[in-house]
């Protein structure tokens, strides 16, 4: 199954009842899939929406009454829906969005690329907030991770953004789904269905008060204190004797695993750091991780945007270099095999087995 | 004593921050006169908008949800498609309707959203203070048109509803104004007929009001009234601008 199917399929299974979505490669597949097998499903619906900015509003017409909700795009797409993140961020309103990132800036390439990080880890809309960012490398983590989305935003009210690029989208793998759709799920206490029995309830952003508009951001900070310790998801692929630890996320590790491995045929001790959550950025693993190793080489598919995470991360402990590829190149396993030799023989480190 | 006028059960006890003689207030009242009729206020779920009724909730005894500017119809549809048992109206200025948020607004009625828009035209931006809106009439001043809005550089006043009318998914608009007992009396007969198309799962609806906005005009509250009469409805002429309900009206 191609990887933009198997979230549509997965987000049926997790109990989405609402997808809207815009046509733009390399994403179509799921907002198909979605027109396919959501739209007639019993208290679904799903609109081909007429740009971004309405399909991630009705999103949040929908998350606002209850409902799991759903939208999808790419690159110049997300662009466009940064506006309605920062507005379901600030009501506490749960969202999956998926972003199946293409090389930019600009209308750029339908190609792969990673080059919205900063964008997706740094809120690309207005104001104080955080999304929790998955970046999933296989297809079948796509379907895991699209499940776990849901559970993510539901739990912490928040928009999750799941970011994928054009070639995970694209690229067919077998997967496995590991969840029914469920029959019912209950509604959220917080949904806007009348005021019957109650007194009527507001979603809002907009206040005259200042320490109001304080006090939302503390309580949004709060939140996101709590998510940084406890959702932060990590992969590591043979590091415990790694001279050089390559630190790359999504369809990035994925090129790097298989240059690592033929590094370590080589006898050069490379291992794999992989976020899985790039918010939250797993800060204190990369920190031990370079305890450990002479250098990490932060390899991207783009010009150094998780870098600078990394960086931050080290703060001036450790030796790091980059290498990226922007603009929807996809780089081989034996060119950043090539990187890797030329990093760990300029440095000097020990082979071994 | 009999009690023959009060506070309508779904306005919430607090005092409108809106300036005296705007017309926001009236359409509130009668919105929450409205509910309270038609026992739906269990159902309602309402989605204001950026603009001086941006603060609609504090008013409003009903669920409410705010839109990011010119969004509501795309809110509106969100939560009519997720929820289709609820009853949802969007609360919209001149600005956001038919200004920034053009799209969505013909979009949703273009596919026949089952939802009420209920569209306030004062011809100017009234919360920035007094910037020409896309309704704002020829020649008209505001602060972004200081010599008058001149049709070569700014173009005509937008007539959305005669857009929208042309439009399949659209059953019912009308063009009502605030500024006479009578037009108040038409105003709530039109949001009744709005809100009852939507029951009964015609289609897209939009009520029009004409509202004065007398800061913002920089006239007194009478002069403001009599301006929508002698100025106002010649742009925008009164009246059922589009009905394929086949509902008669309620009275």
């Amino acid at each position: 199954m191609d990887g933009n199917s198997a979230v549509g399929e997965a987000a049926i299974r997790a109990g989405c009842q609402c997808y809207f979505g815009y046509p733009i490669t390399p994403q179509n597949e799921l907002t198909e899939y979605m027109a396919t097998h959501l739209s007639r499903r019993k208290g679904c619906s799903f609109i081909q929406a007429e740009s971004e900015i309405s399909a991630i509003n009705m999103v949040f017409g929908a998350s606002a009454v209850g409902a799991r909700s759903m939208t999808s795009s790419s690159s110049p797409g997300m662009s466009l829906k940064q506006e309605g993140i920062s507005y379901l961020a600030s009501c506490e309103l749960p969202a999956v969005i998926v972003n199946m990132s293409r090389g930019g800036p600009g209308l750029g390439t339908i190609s792969a690329a990673q080059s919205d990080y900063f964008q997706s880890t740094r809120g690309g809309g207005h104001g104080d907030y955080r999304t929790i960012v998955l970046a999933p490398s296989s297809v079948q983590e796509l379907a895991d991770l699209t499940h776990r989305a849901f559970d993510l935003a539901d739990k912490y009210r928040i928009p999750v953004i799941i970011l994928g690029d054009g070639m995970l989208g694209q690229m067919q793998e077998p997967v496995d789904f590991r969840h029914e759709a469920p029959a019912e799920l209950p509604v959220r206490s917080d949904a806007l269905r009348g005021a019957r029995g109650r007194p009527s309830k507001i979603v809002r952003t907009c206040t005259s008060n200042t320490s109001e508009m304080e006090e939302l951001n503390w309580s949004l900070y709060r939140r996101y204190q709590l998510i940084e310790k406890k959702e932060t998801a990590f992969e590591t692929f043979l590091v415990d004797d790694a001279e050089l630890i390559v630190v790359a996320f999504g369809i990035a590790a994925r090129i790097a695993k298989g240059a690592i491995k033929s590094a370590r045929a080589n006898g050069l001790k490379v291992g794999l750091a992989r976020p899985i959550t790039l918010w939250p950025f797993p800060s204190g693993r990369i920190k031990e991780l370079a305890a450990t190793a002479k250098c990490l080489l932060v390899f991207e598919m783009n010009m150094g945007q998780m870098l600078e995470d990394v960086q931050l991360a080290l703060q001036g402990q450790g030796e790091v270099f980059f290498y990226g590829r922007p603009g929807g190149v996809i780089p081989t396993p034996s060119e950043v095999l090539r990187v890797i030799s030329r990093h760990y023989y300029q440095r000097g480190l020990k082979k071994g087995k | 004593m009999r009690k023959v006028y009060g506070r309508p059960r779904f306005l919430k006890k607090r005092s409108f921050h809106y300036c005296a003689g705007c017309g926001h207030s009236i359409v509130h009242r009668l919105l929450a006169e409205v509910i309270e009729e038609m026992g739906i206020h269990e159902r309602v779920v309402g989605v204001n908008s950026a603009g001086c009724s941006v603060f609609a909730y504090n008013y409003l005894d009903v669920d409410m949800a705010e839109a990011a500017h010119g969004r509501g119809a795309a809110v509106a549809t969100g939560m009519k498609r997720a929820y289709p048992e609820a009853v949802v109206f969007t609360y919209q200025g001149d600005g956001d309707l038919a200004a920034i948020g053009t799209a969505e607004t013909i979009h949703a009625a273009n596919r026949g959203e089952k939802i009420s828009a209920i569209f306030i035209n004062n011809a100017i931006y009234g919360m920035t203070g007094g910037q020409m809106a896309p309704t704002t009439l020829v020649s008209m001043r505001t602060t972004t048109t200081p010599f008058g809005r001149d049709v070569m550089l700014e173009g005509h006043p937008l007539k959305i509803s005669e857009m929208l009318a042309l439009l399949d998914g659209v059953v019912y608009i009308e063009r009502t104004a605030v500024n006479s007992p009578a037009g108040i009396r038409k105003t709530k007969k039109a949001i009744r007929k709005s809100f009852q198309t939507q029951l009964d799962g015609k289609g897209f609806s939009l009520v029009e009001i004409l509202s004065p906005c007398p800061v913002n005009w920089k006239m007194g509250v009478a002069e403001s009234w009599q301006w929508i009469d002698k100025e106002m409805t010649g742009v925008f002429p009164l009246g059922i601008i589009k009905d394929t309900t086949g509902n008669k009206d309620a009275d």
